[in-house]
């Protein structure tokens, strides 16, 4: 009953991702980027959108949009940063877990955010692919 | 500058309440339960405190009991009547928009065999009367319909849903929750035709932990609860008199400030929301001009999530709520907002403004010096564009 009906109060941020949230780094548009991915939906209450400039199999610069809470903005923040400068097999290997932890930790019940970012990411490496096997076909 | 937008989720005691209540803790701390001269003393503060109450709805003194909060009140007021009548039938209806504390226990009731109807609202919240009147049956028993939404400031024709139920052959005991109306609406239970009502102190600068539940002496009821009983039996166990004596005092004040206090909080809200609305993509939530709680400003900002708007605002000094559903566990948005047709995507850019006796001009224009900058910010970075919604 407890969980069900726990409905606010129990929404501690870390001091982490409030800063985050404050002062992202990545936040805006980015004028022609490589790939651009889009994931959520706006009646759910959070949606990402990625952009990702790629040279050389390498993730150059990074940016999103935001339409969601604190978690979403924080986790979205921290996600660009952990891949930038990576090459693309190396961000894919990025892990859940590892975007919740850059953040000092999620609430569990904004974990979701974390999951989302990194599908946004995902998409956006598979869209990656995808543009690059056509244009060397 | 700190301004304070969130009256309907809780309210500033006011001085004059914490200096009533101050010698009950430390000086007049007996228990009502035995009549030694202490004793007393704590049973007569408890007493002049139902007066106090009871003046403010036009009851009678001993019709008022006291409770931990609306909450409490209203399980002991359904529950309490489903029980008592379940003999003569197990059909209750309230409506889509009422609190949680009335809607989750309206479902508990449903498993355990009664049938609800929860009557739909029109766009501005209202509920349907037609609708009413179609649903009621010879099984139904009680109605349970909130004075004011605590969400869209909807002032719900009590009156008219009293009158259908006093015109019945069969009695239907009717509830009105009044947490979030008391103070903002004037409550007159003869008037209404309420058998119950139930209070909160802290919405009316009265303290946590304390509230009423209104009965009339022959309505039937079964407690809840069970132990002692002290001063009530419907609400067994130690009366909060600190809480009590407190929540009386909250009301003699609000008697006394009735009608500058609504006064001044329907100019601020006007004020606040014409400022908004000049902000594009805005829509402002339920109704408009004496229909609307003087206190209460509802506005979706399209394209921008509720809890980011809620958290920047806090950033500049301003305390909101939000409808988003992203502070919530079941990341759906507002059941109110859903029940007047707002779509799921602009519910979750809706913040709620509450007003209070101790709102001023200068924070309305300071909030709406801030708004917005914080919606043109949150929109720059947003993926979803206001014109698509």
């Amino acid at each position: 009953m407890t969980v069900e009906y726990t409905e606010r109060g129990m929404l501690k941020y870390s001091e982490k991702l409030l800063e985050r949230f404050r002062n992202p780094k990545n936040i805006g548009e980015m004028e022609n980027p490589t790939v651009v991915a889009e994931e959520g939906d706006p009646q759910c209450g959070d949606m990402f959108r990625m952009f990702l400039k790629i040279e050389n199999n390498r993730i150059v610069d990074a940016k999103f949009l935001s339409f969601g809470c604190a978690a979403n903005i924080a986790t979205g923040d921290v996600t660009v940063d952990l891949i930038k400068g990576k090459t693309v097999a190396e961000a894919e290997k990025l892990q859940i877990k590892e975007i919740a932890e850059a953040l000092g930790g999620l609430p569990a019940i904004k974990m979701h955010c974390a999951v989302l970012s990194y599908k946004t990411l995902k998409k956006a490496l598979a869209e990656y692919h995808k543009s690059s096997t056509v244009s060397q076909g | 500058m700190r301004v304070y937008l969130d009256n309907g989720t809780t309210t500033q005691v006011a001085k004059e309440v914490v200096d009533a209540m101050l010698p009950y803790f430390t000086e007049k701390f007996g228990h009502p339960i035995f009549p030694y001269s202490l004793g007393l003393e704590a049973a007569e503060a408890v007493e002049r405190s139902q007066r106090a109450i009871a003046e403010t709805i036009n009851a009678k003194p001993e019709e008022v009991i006291f409770t931990s909060g609306a909450t409490q009140a209203n399980d002991m007021a359904i529950r309490g009547v489903a029980y008592a009548n379940r003999h003569r039938g197990r059909h209750i209806i309230t409506t889509k928009v009422e609190n949680p504390s009335v809607l989750r226990v309206c479902e508990r009731l449903e498993k355990e065999g009664f049938r609800v109807d929860y009557l739909p609202v029109d766009g501005e919240g209202f509920v349907d009367i037609a609708e009413l009147e179609k649903r009621l049956t010879e099984e139904t028993i009680l109605v349970s319909v909130a004075n004011v939404n605590d969400e869209i400031g909807t002032i719900q024709p009590v009156d008219e849903i009293g009158e259908i139920l006093r015109g019945r052959k069969e009695k239907i005991y009717f509830h009105v929750n009044a947490a979030a109306g008391y103070g903002r609406v004037r409550i007159d239970v003869r008037k209404i035709g309420a058998d119950l009502l139930s209070l909160s102190a802290h919405k009316v600068h009265g303290p946590k932990g304390v509230g009423a539940l209104f009965i009339t002496e022959n309505t039937p009821i079964e407690p809840v609860s069970y132990g002692y009983i002290s001063m009530f039996k419907l609400k067994p166990g130690t009366e909060n008199v600190p809480g009590i004596v407190g929540f009386g005092r909250a009301a003699e004040l609000m008697a006394e400030n009735f009608d500058r206090d609504i006064f001044n909080m329907r100019r601020l809200r006007d004020r606040l929301m014409a400022g908004l609305e000049e902000i594009p993509h805005t829509v402002i939530n339920g109704p408009r001009g004496e229909k609307r709680s003087p206190a209460n400003v509802s506005c979706s900002f399209k394209g921008v999530e509720g809890e980011s708007m809620m958290l920047h605002l806090d950033l500049n000094g301003i305390s909101v709520a939000t409808g988003s559903a992203c502070s919530t566990t079941k990341l759906e948005p507002s059941h109110v907002l859903t029940a007047i047709g707002v779509k799921a995507a602009v519910a979750h850019g809706t913040i709620r403004f509450t007003l209070s006796r101790y709102s001023t001009e200068e924070e309305i224009d300071y909030t709406l010096s801030v708004v917005p900058r914080v919606v043109e910010q949150l929109r720059r970075i947003s993926p979803v564009k206001p014109e698509q919604l």
